[in-house]
């Protein structure tokens, strides 16, 4: 009867069996620290520039909206606070996700969907290695580390696009206010809050594309296939986790 | 049930399935040691599903299946990898790390090894067997190539140079000469008898070719330079013919020919 459930729940039970798998290898032998660097380098360093680019236009472009409603009520002194909170609670965590899993969880999908269609993975495994251990673990470890840092940096620079639109172009407000209202509008929940966010988010993206890579079947249709379940699943898994843990910090008295 | 020390791969009953169809279907044969088998078969007949399940890459669903005497078909990953040392594959299409250098290729298993043994093989020592086994397929001057800058031939060659590496007492080949021309085609059997000839392994060789079988059933590699010369005397070359699965031929050269089956018959030519 429930026949067309089995095929979903039989993959959420491989990707559970990856994922237990990819997080036991973190501390297990052998490890490729080199293989994390290199990942580290491709997901941090190559990111860089695009996440800089919507981070500056994000924060800036909240600025603006806000500047509008805010001096209704006369409070366009408050934009800093408003530009800070969603930027570090919400946008930067879940815009900078969305990016890296456009950019990478679709290019580890693809990189590992063409090993495992040109029978690479088969080889690896053939001459003794996990591939596993070779090829998710670093990647959940680099993607992982490299998200938050990659979140920081955006939500600075939202902040310093916000900076720019408020005051320097609309002049609602002095510079001294805007980086003061910013700054203390954050609690030490909210920072938690946006790194938990991204290290969450970091694992479900390295997790999803190496899943849909090492799946991937029949030919180089198949990569195409995949990438593109790659970049989707995880996109949506990032909204869903978000709503997750907004909702753990929401219900959670203040500290 | 036991089986004699001297087999060096043991099928008993094995089958394997791909959504409830067997592609492998209940195929037994034994690989005695020093012997070479010639897989025939057309395409999806299951030959590369075979030389996989022979390396615990694939499981099977029902039979057994024994490397060196040791029965692996439950065997745990892990412990598979001490089992596979013994034993070289080059795959269909060479599955060459296309992020890694020729160099870096062949010498992943010499490194794997090291690196499970703890024995820390000297680098030195990893590079000279690397060289050796490049210079054996004669591809000594292509260490810093990556694959994808190699001809057919040559990324062939390479994957022959990588399963020999570490010289295992058994090489699988799945279809060595697929989709070269006749005189790569012969030059890459000549390695395969030289290769036989030289280190005394045995083997599996899937092919399209009969006559990639014929060399090896009647040919000797000559000294060093690795010309092929008449051996007619020679027994140790077993073919076999796959179909849907089923194993449907095993014998010699002569039985091959006079198979009066009509699929056997097709993949001979006189
Ligand atoms: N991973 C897999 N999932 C599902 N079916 C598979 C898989 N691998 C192989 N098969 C099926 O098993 C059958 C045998 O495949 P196999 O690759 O062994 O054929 P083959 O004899 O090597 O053919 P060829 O000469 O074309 O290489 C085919 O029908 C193929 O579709
Ligand atoms: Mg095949």
């Amino acid at each position: 009867m429930l026949d067309f459930l089995k095929k979903p729940i039989q993959s959420l039970q491989d990707f559970v069996i990856l994922a237990g798998k990819a997080v036991r290898n973190v501390v297990r032998k052998p490890h490729y620290f080199d293989d994390i660097a290199i990942q580290a380098d491709v997901i941090g360093v190559g990111s860089l520039p695009i996440v800089v680019l919507t981070g500056f236009f994000s924060g800036a472009v909240m600025a603006l909206q806000m500047s509008k409603a805010l001096s209704q009520y006369g409070a366009s002194g408050q934009v800093g606070q408003i530009v800070s909170i969603t930027l570090v609670r919400e946008l930067g965590p879940v815009l900078t996700a969305l990016l890296v899993s456009g950019r990478n969880a679709s290019g580890i999908a693809s990189e590992l969907g063409s090993m495992k269609v040109t029978e690479q993975i088969d080889a690896m495994r053939a001459l003794g290695t996990d591939p596993v251990q070779k090829l998710v673990t670093p990647r959940l470890i680099a993607t992982s580390a490299m998200l938050p840092i990659l979140t920081i940096l955006s939500d600075f620079i939202g902040l310093f696009g916000g900076y720019l639109m408020a005051c320097v172009l609309l002049k609602l407000t002095t510079s001294t206010q805007y980086w003061t209202t910013a700054y203390r509008a954050l609690d030490f929940q909210d920072v938690v809050q946006g790194l938990a966010k991204p290290f969450i988010f970091g694992i479900i993206i390295a997790l999803v594309g190496c899943f849909e890579g090492l799946r991937t079947s029949g030919g180089t249709q198949g990569v195409g296939r995949a990438t593109t379940a790659a970049v989707v699943t995880a996109s949506v898994w990032v909204f869903v986790i978000d709503l997750i843990i907004t909702q753990i910090f929401v219900s959670m008295p203040a500290w | 049930m036991a089986s004699a020390s001297t087999d060096v791969l043991r099928f008993d009953n094995v089958t394997v399935r791909f959504d409830e169809q067997p592609v492998v279907d209940r195929v037994s044969f034994v690989l005695g040691a020093g012997e070479s088998r010639i897989v025939l078969g057309e395409a999806g007949a299951g030959k590369t599903v075979l030389l996989k399940t022979a390396l615990g890459l694939i499981r099977p669903d029902a039979g057994r299946v024994y490397l060196f005497g040791r029965d692996i078909t439950d065997l745990k990953e892990k412990e598979l990898f001490a089992v596979r040392q013994q034993v070289g594959i080059l795959f269909q299409e060479g599955a060459l790390f296309d992020s890694q250098t020729v160099e870096e290729n062949v010498a992943y298993p010499l490194l794997n090894q090291a690196k499970r043994s703890l024995s820390r093989d000297d680098i030195d020592g990893i590079e000279n067997k690397v060289l050796r086994a490049l210079e054996f397929v004669e591809l000594g001057h292509t260490l810093e190539k990556f694959p994808s800058e190699l001809s057919g031939g040559m990324r062939r060659r390479v994957g022959i140079a990588r399963a020999t590496v570490t010289e295992p007492p058994l090489v699988l080949y799945d279809s060595p000469t697929a989709g070269l021309d006749p005189i790569t085609a012969n030059t890459i059997m000549a390695l395969l008898v030289k290769e036989r000839d030289i280190r005394n392994t045995s083997s599996i060789v899937v092919t399209h070719r009969y006559q990639d079988g014929q060399i090896m059933a009647n040919f000797r590699s000559d000294g060093a330079d690795g010309k092929l010369v008449p051996d007619p005397g020679r027994t140790d070359t077993v073919f076999m013919v796959m179909r849907e699965g089923r194993l449907i031929f095993e014998g010699s050269q002569k039985e091959l020919e006079a198979s009066p089956d009509a699929y056997v018959r097709k993949f001979v030519r006189r």
